[in-house]
């Protein structure tokens, strides 16, 4: 064999093995592939879904909630009313920091249950300031401590999202209604809207929700509490799914102290206009003009 | 890239559907014909991505949980090392400027090496963005046309168009001019210089959009500055011209290929400014934050001195401020400049200190403390560590086989008749090339 052959040879050799040792290394990809379905791949952004479409991808969701957490679930898709402009707002001088909201949030949204998820952080912070600085949101004591005040925060709906600026195939956007949502199955998992969220308000599903058949809130929808699949962006929908059909968010009838106050705010009678009108509220970090939607208020 | 031509030429010339893939095919033989030396090389790199594709592959099936990253510090490594390497590749116009807009006829023969260098670095970044997704599956979601493209309000987008750009026209010119050179003919400017003057000012537009996608983030303060973009730039003059020379002395050592003084000195007079500049730049910076007092220098104080007891950048950063000064002095100091081995210390030193500054050093101070003010710190997983060092591999890979192929021919020893290359007829006797629209 001449030696022109013989190197040849070998570097067809040493091409086939580099090429084998290639499918053996990214061998665990096709393990993740082979539980994703054709049809999810090809899903259209959830804008552009028909709504035979949409029953059939809704159908879908449903089987696979079935098949991988046993859950018969129902997953709808609701969309904003006419008329609405959903807000928010929250008493501080009544908040005494017990966090059950964001267990409630956690139950409600079908959170991931090792990590105990929710979209609320409650900080406890130094009365007389309002340095973030000197506010803890793993404070582990009874409550209400003295010299402090309680402040939850979650999405705060801004009205200018930096958010949903950044996104690069609109995965997030804002809907008529003022709730920013996020496609689940559209998302590439980027974590670009996470660094720009300035409230902290925005989760990434690190790793697939872990979360019992018998726990599961059944009543879902597609844009928000439906189990979210992994690698992809989450945050609060302000419970859409029970306040476009006229409840009031899980948060909010968990509070023991009526701190919340949630509502219309396009409806002069409504609590929430009110409380807006007589109140001395005001929002976070407004100079980074995000114009949130949640409001806070004390009442002395 | 096509590489077109006119048909008056065709008509008397090898038609390109015989030449091109005798082209293609000559240059496959390039590539995978070498010394022991380099099969050896190959080998390792290729060792190394594989195990960073196995990292990868693990990641995308159980999920980033296996990174160190999270909702506190939702950028790492990954983006990290995504920003150092589009410096990297803006950094290789520092040869084209000298070569095109100067006519400096030396820096001309090796100006592909960092055409070709851009390349490389190019892809490497693109394989950063790919491993930092949670949904690599969803990629097609950000191509135009098919996917939802939110340009160009999405800055994300803006990115992905200028890094895609600039690797098409680095691969057009390199492909273009191998091509040409291959065949012993004299390239046509028309075909080539346009593009160089795009490529120019893209260079700079890509470590810009960079910048931007952080600047651009009223959220972050950290991030939140105007100097961010221009030392960007300093910083990318600064590596690029780093790695180019020392190539160039690898290259000089292990081939055939002559490579003058003359485009080392360049790059070492153009790295004595950016050095300086990136330097003074960052003690703008610190000086900014630290004396303005305000709730602003959390994330400052954070990398620089610790922030409640937290300091797990603090020994990388004053490592990677020393490495730059010790680079300073070196490259300022004529005698020490004339000692090789201490110059190429320098050079790497000066390497690694920018990627901790622009890497680690400006990624994660963005996240720490948390835009609620929590300190949450960061540590890099051996999954992490695994990736980053794998599409380092790939780069480097790419980056030896496209000299591999291009030396030879762009040195005249390989072409379509196999006839050597004139010297006295290469472009660098071209008639004035005309200035860009
Ligand atoms: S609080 Fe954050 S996630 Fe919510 S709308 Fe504003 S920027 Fe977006
Ligand atoms: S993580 Fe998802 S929603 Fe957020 S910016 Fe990226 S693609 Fe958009």
């Amino acid at each position: 064999m001449s030696a022109l052959n013989r190197r040849r040879l070998l570097k067809g050799a040493g091409a086939t093995l580099g090429a084998l040792a290639f499918a053996k290394a990214i061998e665990p990809v096709f393990e993740f592939t082979a539980n994703l379905s054709g049809d999810e791949f090809l899903q259209k952004h959830y804008r552009e879904l028909s709504p035979d479409d949409l029953r059939t991808v809704l159908a879908r969701l449903e089987a696979e909630t079935k098949e991988k957490y046993g859950a018969d679930v129902t997953i709808r898709d609701i969309r904003p009313q006419d008329g609405v402009q959903f807000g928010y707002a929250l008493n501080l001088s009544t908040c005494i920091g017990c966090r059950r909201c964001a267990e409630a949030c956690h139950v409600e949204n079908n959170h991931d249950r090792k990590t105990h998820q929710s979209y609320i952080r409650v900080f406890e912070m130094q009365q007389g300031s309002f340095d973030m600085e000197q506010g803890d949101a793993t404070y582990d004591h009874p409550v209400p401590q003295p010299g402090r005040y309680y402040m939850p925060v979650q999405c705060q709906q801004c009205d200018n999202p930096p958010c949903t600026k950044v996104c690069p195939v609109e995965a997030t956007w804002k809907e008529k209604d003022g709730i920013v949502v996020v496609d689940y199955n559209w998302c590439i998992g980027c974590r670009y809207c996470e660094a720009a969220c300035p409230y902290h308000a925005r989760r990434f599903n690190w790793e697939a929700p872990e979360i019992s058949a018998e726990e599961i809130n059944p009543n879902q929808s597609y844009l928000s509490n439906r189990i979210r699949p992994q690698g992809v962006v989450e945050k609060c929908t302000f419970c859409l799914h029970r306040t476009r059909t006229g409840a009031l968010p899980a948060c909010l009838e968990a509070c023991p102290t009526g701190a919340r106050v949630f509502g219309n705010l396009l409806d002069p009678d409504s609590e929430i206009r009110w409380v807006l009108e007589n109140k001395r509220v005001f929002v976070l970090k407004e100079e980074l003009g995000a114009r949130p939607r949640f409001f806070y208020f004390f009442d002395v | 890239m096509s590489r077109k031509t006119t048909a008056k030429e065709s008509e008397e010339r090898p038609k390109h559907w015989v030449s091109y893939p005798r082209f293609l095919w000559r240059s496959l033989a390039l590539a995978t014909d070498g010394s022991w030396a380099f099969y050896a090389w190959m080998t390792g790199l290729t060792a190394i991505a594989l195990v960073g594709a196995n990292a990868w592959a693990g990641q995308v099936s159980s999920g980033m949980g296996v990174t160190g990253m999270s909702d506190h510090v939702s950028w790492g490594l990954y983006i990290a090392n995504f920003t150092f390497a589009v410096g990297l590749a803006a950094g290789g116009v520092m040869m084209v400027i000298p070569a095109y807009l100067y006519h400096d006829d030396e820096m001309h023969d090796v100006v592909i090496v960092g055409e070709l260098l851009a390349i490389a670095a190019l892809i490497v970044s693109l394989g950063f963005v790919v491993a930092d997704l949670g949904r690599p599956d969803r990629f097609w979601h950000l191509l135009p046309g098919i996917g939802r493209f939110n340009w160009p309000i999405s800055m994300l987008t803006w990115d992905v168009v200028v890094l895609n750009g600039y690797l098409l026209l680095n691969l057009h010119i390199c492909g273009y001019l191998l091509y040409m050179r291959f065949l012993g003919r004299k390239p046509n400017p028309k075909w080539y210089v346009p593009f160089v003057f795009l490529s120019v000012i893209w260079a700079i537009s890509v470590h810009t959009v960079t910048a931007f996608l952080y600047s651009g983030l009223g959220g972050r303060p950290f991030w939140n500055s105007a100097l961010l973009a221009p030392r960007f730039l300093a910083s990318a003059f600064v590596t690029g011209p780093a790695f180019i020379v020392l190539a160039l002395q690898v290259v000089r050592r292990t081939t055939s290929f002559r490579v003058p003084e003359g485009p080392i000195q360049t790059l070492l007079k153009i790295m004595r400014v950016t050095v300086l500049v990136n330097l003074f730049m960052a003690g703008a910076e610190v000086f900014t934050e630290f004396y303005t007092g305000s709730s602003h220098v959390a994330a400052a104080r954070y990398l620089y001195i610790g922030l409640h007891g937290k300091t797990a950048l603090v020994p990388w950063i004053w490592t990677g401020l020393a490495f730059n000064v010790f680079a300073a002095i070196v490259l300022h100091t004529p005698k020490l400049v004339a000692k090789r081995p201490l110059l190429n210390l320098a050079l790497v030193l000066v390497f690694s200190g920018v990627w901790i500054e622009k890497g680690m050093g400006l990624i994660i101070p963005g996240f720490v403390p948390s835009t609620m003010h929590e300190l949450v710190e960061y540590y890099p997983t051996l999954t992490e560590w695994k990736v980053t060092a794998g599409l380092w591999a790939v780069g480097m890979m790419v980056f030896t086989i496209a000299l591999k192929v291009a030396l030879p021919i762009f040195g005249g020893e390989v072409g379509a008749g196999e006839r050597s290359w004139k010297r006295d007829d290469a472009p660098d006797s071209d008639p004035e090339p005309a200035p860009a629209e």
